[in-house]
């Protein structure tokens, strides 16, 4: 049998290319995909040296040389620990961004995550059902949007300890918004749909349809806004410790690093440029990755990735041995 | 690749009523996979005062081929060869501003979606009268004093009140009436209706046709009229293309064509249509579904739904050639159509469809 | 509402007596007005039939269809299926009926979730109706069973919709309404959205299907070719209400409301012989439902409209009451289900319905 004619021959034929491809293990599409290829490296690469950077640093973030202060960067002859420069203490600019690492991780990816789930869970509810639920969720929304942020940040953190629980905390409850009207306004759209209507006159319970029909739609879209977000979270957390009450020293993160680079902008552009790119190139890569899953999970789109002639024979064969 | 050259067509190409002559166009769209054709070898011609009908099913290229016409395929489309003459000036060779300047007043178009083919923040008055004051250099209050007789002409009542009014107040089927008096505003030699009456209700649908007719005969322009519907193309075409997976598969007068069909897939199709057809009764079918655009077969186009498939269908792809008066076909066995059974009845499983 | 069984009669599956449906619509500052979709809808569905139901966009047949899968809530009248409330069933009841009655959709490309596989799709009514089919072998063979019933393969249960055509997919759509065993499924539109050489493919399915498992139909559509081919009995609405019923070949032979006349007269067709010597060609379109006229709902673009129109409503009458019965009809339809119409001045001949073709 020829496979020839199952998919629709319509004037879209952007529908059917997928077709016959079946689903072709994320793994092997991750590798067609160069740019999402060098993002999950990347990303990796982050996450490994935020786990064992520290380890490895040892003393060398701490040390202080007040001989070496204010080296520039990329001068072999500083030895290897100076490779990036050092800031004005003396410090390894290498070491202390590797330390940050973690430090920034550990408080912005909880932040990112906590807002995400609670804003998209609510968001989804509350677009789902419409009525008043959704009114209120969405003047909650605009109250929390609408009342300035970093005040709220600077009370709080006044008031209790600037931890990095409380940061991640305040930080997480101010971009809940963002997330809550995204996903509102997709849920309500999908609310709408027909296969949710299907799903309805099967007697299905409002809760598993959007577990079955909503949630995975609105996953990519959401997931693409958190590596943004992703980016702004390391920026706040950096205006918080130039005020003062973010990350506390000894402690450092990228964004309390590019904080206190400011003042020696002139003199040492290094201090705050380099722990900016690493927030930048961070962001862009976690972006990437976005994009390309928002491909990859979607089925209507994922054929994009999927377009070489001998992969795709490739993935045939994986197919037919598989059954 | 192969192709076909139409030869001068005695019968069917009167000179001096020919307003528009399609030769051997080709449209290709570039996907990521590769450029696959999507029109190929269309050649037709349209009469003044007449109607010429491309016929066939979502995918076949009929729109394709009206893009191509009048200059309006999508970025990853393009005219891969071919002629399109309107008034004997082939639209194909021009520059961009010939082309505008030919096309603009001698060719209109009317498209099925009537709310988005219309901008919504402008009048209706101004969306109209903008023809006038491009072509014609009209001033704003001659603009609105054609714009206001357009309306009159198209049927909508209280024109010199509703000049004023957006798309959005108009319903269907006048914003149907408004597309087609924009398409008519500069007079044109030509008038393409892509599917002008598919998103209407029946009721409605005659009326639009009644207009069309009205203005056809006014303007004596020549319409090709895009649709899928056997009925419409019965009672409003004089001529009529069927096309089938970008290839015309057969052509000629309506009255012949329908009536003694030489080319399988229009025979099926013409079974298909439940007409009086008796409650129970099993209707007539064709097997399968069209091919995919990237995977047409060498050889007949139509092959893998074909009751008289035989081994040089699958050789050789046939030419189209006359079979009757008036009425050309591409088929091996055009003159077998005739007598056989090309359609099936009772359900047909997917395996059958993909054999 | 009660849930207590009312006597209905044997044989019918559904009944609906007087169903009515106002919507609120925002209109500004003004407030919100009242959109009577559905005004006083009654219908009866027998056991083993199709029911046509006929009309415009607009004219409420999708709401219709909505009110009887529960999606929205009348706001008076009664619905009995087999006898019983359904409005008035919660839990594990209300669970039991959703089997019996069961949807397709018009659109086959929206109506089915382009992330979940065509098996998971068919046997997604299975993770609601946990008790149903116990057992992954068992919903396994279910599955093969209903792709079998709509003539698709069990190694399609893989793919995705997007690797199927439209036809195609409407199977899967089908299969999916039949995955719970229903006594009643609504079609809306169920093939409009195919091309042509599909579309009978499609039909045919749904013929077989009644006939092998003996479930009912109704059956929504704009198309009167269609309708006429697969139904036995036929309601025309307009505007919320159904205007002219009766069995399908006593509407289409002698139309009595001078709407259902226009709708077929207006419809093009492709036998030149068949064609109307006069054709009816309605002028102006559907009345806006926020402000429907007066009276009969018709008149304003009813070209046999007179003084009474406007300020009655014109009651339910059959052809013999509007003594038409004279002409020599023949064959009234079955006693329990007569032709009857809602108009002052029904059509008396197939001349005035603009019927007799120009071959004649």
């Amino acid at each position: 049998m020829t496979q020839t004619h199952s998919g629709t021959a319509s004037a879209q034929p952007k529908r059917s290319r997928a077709e016959q491809l079946g689903r072709p293990s994320m793994w092997r599409m991750l590798l067609r995909d160069r740019f999402a290829t060098l993002a999950a490296l990347i990303l990796t690469f982050v996450t490994l040296t935020a786990v064992f950077g520290p380890a490895l640093m040892g003393e060398l973030a701490t040390r202080q040389d007040l001989m070496f202060m204010n080296k520039p960067p990329f001068d072999p002859s500083n030895g290897w620990a100076y490779i990036l420069g050092s800031d004005s203490l003396g410090r390894s600019m290498l070491a202390r961004m590797v330390v940050a690492t973690r430090t920034t991780l550990m408080v912005a990816v909880p932040a990112v995550l906590l807002a995400m789930v609670i804003g998209s869970l609510w968001g989804v509810w509350a677009g789902y059902h419409r009525g008043r639920r959704e009114n209120i969720s969405m003047r909650l929304a605009d109250i929390i949007m609408s009342f300035p942020s970093l005040l709220l940040a600077v009370v709080v953190l006044y008031v209790f300890s600037p931890s990095a629980a409380n940061i991640v905390l305040i930080l997480a409850i101010t971009r809940i918004p963002i997330y809550m009207r995204t996903a509102r306004a997709e849920s309500a759209e999908l609310q709408s749909r027909t296969f949710v209507d299907a799903a309805r006159t099967f007697g299905t319970r409002p809760n598993a349809i959007i577990v079955r029909h909503v949630i995975p739609v609105v996953t990519p879209t959401l997931l693409t806004l958190a590596t943004l977000e992703f980016c702004f979270v390391m920026l706040a957390e950096s205006s918080l410790s130039f005020l003062g009450i973010g990350i506390q020293p000894p402690d450092v993160s990228w964004g309390l690093m590019v904080a206190q680079g400011r003042q020696y902008l002139q003199t040492a552009w290094w201090l705050s440029i380099l722990p900016g790119l690493a927030i930048v190139i961070t962001a862009v890569a976690a972006n990437m990755l976005a994009a390309w899953m928002r491909i990859a999970t979607d089925p209507s789109q994922r054929w994009r990735l999927t377009l070489d002639k001998a992969t795709t024979k490739a993935f045939k064969k994986v197919i037919k041995d598989a059954k | 690749m192969m192709t076909h050259l139409l030869e001068p067509d005695v019968v069917m190409n009167d000179s001096g009523q020919t307003v528009l002559e399609v030769r051997d166009l080709d449209v290709d769209i570039r996907t990521p996979k590769g450029t696959v054709r999507v029109v190929r070898g269309v050649g037709f011609t349209a009469r003044r005062g007449q109607t010429l009908a491309l016929l066939g099913e979502s995918g076949c290229g009929k729109s394709m081929t009206a893009k191509a016409i009048a200059g309006l395929l999508d970025p990853v489309a393009s005219v891969a060869g071919g002629h399109a003459f309107l008034d004997g000036k082939d639209l194909n060779t021009m520059s961009a501003r010939e082309r505008r300047e030919v096309a603009g007043p001698g060719l209109g178009i009317v498209f099925q979606d009537a709310l988005t083919a219309l901008n919504p923040v402008y009048t209706i008055g101004t969306q109209l009268g903008e023809a006038f004051r491009i072509h014609r250099g009209a001033s704003r209050k001659q603009a609105k004093a054609e714009a206001i007789d357009l309306m009159r002409r198209v049927g909508i009542p209280e024109p010199e009140t509703r000049v004023n009014s957006y798309p959005h107040q108009f319903s269907g089927g006048m914003r149907q009436r408004i597309l087609i008096a924009m398409a008519v505003a500069l007079s044109p030699r030509l008038l393409i209706a892509d599917e002008p009456t598919t998103a209407l209700d029946v009721t409605v649908q005659a009326q639009i046709m009644q207009l069309l007719r009205k203005l056809r005969s006014e303007e004596d322009m020549a319409v090709v009229l895009i649709t899928h519907d056997l009925s419409v193309v019965a009672e409003e075409a004089d001529d009529v293309c069927v096309m089938y997976a970008g290839n015309v598969v057969e052509q000629g007068s309506v009255r012949t064509v329908f009536a003694e069909p030489t080319h399988p897939y229009t025979k099926g199709l013409l079974e298909s249509v439940p007409g009086d057809s008796v409650r129970g009764q099993g209707l007539s079918s064709i097997p399968g579904s069209p091919p995919e655009l990237n995977k047409i077969p060498a050889g007949c186009v139509y092959q893998d739904r074909c009751p008289l498939v035989a081994q040089i269908c699958r050789d050789e792809r046939p030419q189209l050639r006359p079979t009757g008066p008036r009425q050309r076909a591409a088929c091996h066995f055009a003159e077998r159509v005739g007598q056989e059974t090309v359609s099936q009845t009772g359900v047909v499983s997917v395996e059958e469809e993909n054999q | 509402m009660n849930t207590q069984e009312t006597g209905a009669e044997p044989g019918n599956v559904l009944e609906v007596k007087d169903l009515t449906k106002t919507f609120h619509v925002s209109a500004g500052a003004a407030g919100t007005r009242e959109l009577r979709a559905l005004d006083g809808i009654n219908l009866t569905v027998r056991k083993g039939e199709t029911l046509g139901l006929v009309g415009e966009s607009g004219c409420g047949k999708s709401t219709l269809a909505r009110t009887l899968m529960m999606l929205e809530q009348p706001d008076a009248g009664t619905v009995r299926f087999e006898g019983q409330d359904p409005f008035g069933l919660r839990g594990r009841e209300l669970l039991k009926w959703r089997r019996r009655v069961q949807m397709v959709f018009q659109d086959p490309f929206a109506s089915l979730n382009a992330r979940m596989s065509a098996g998971q799709i068919i046997s997604e009514p299975f993770a609601t109706h946990k008790d149903l089919y116990k057992g992954a072998a068992a919903k396994a063979r279910r599955l093969n069973e209903l792709l079998e019933l709509v003539g698709m393969r069990s190694s399609d249960a893989a793919k995705s919709p997007q690797e199927f055509s439209g036809g195609q997919r409407q199977r899967i759509g089908i299969a999916r309404a039949l995955a719970l065993d229903p006594d009643l499924i609504i079609l809306d539109e169920p093939v409009s959205a195919l091309d042509l050489s599909v579309q009978a493919q499609v039909l045919n399915l749904l013929n077989d299907l009644q006939r092998e498992l003996g479930v009912s139909y109704i059956f929504i559509s704009h198309d009167l070719s269609v309708v006429r081919h697969v139904t036995d009995r036929v309601a025309v609405m307009y505007l919320g209400r159904i205007i002219e019923t009766g069995t399908t070949r006593d509407v289409f032979d002698h139309p009595l409301h001078p709407y259902t006349a226009s709708l077929m007269s207006a419809s093009p067709k492709l036998d030149p012989a068949k064609r109307p010597a006069q054709r009816i060609v309605l002028q102006g379109e559907l009345p806006s439902p926020l402000d429907p006229p007066s009276g009969c709902r018709f008149r304003t673009r009813c070209w046999k409209a007179q003084a009474i129109c406007r300020t009655e409503r014109p009651a339910a009458q059959t052809r013999e009451e509007a003594g038409l019965v004279s002409l020599g009809m023949p064959d009234a339809g079955p006693p329990q289900f007569p032709h009857q119409t809602e108009c002052h001045f029904p059509i008396a001949s197939a001349a005035e319905a603009g019927l007799v073709p120009a071959g004649n």
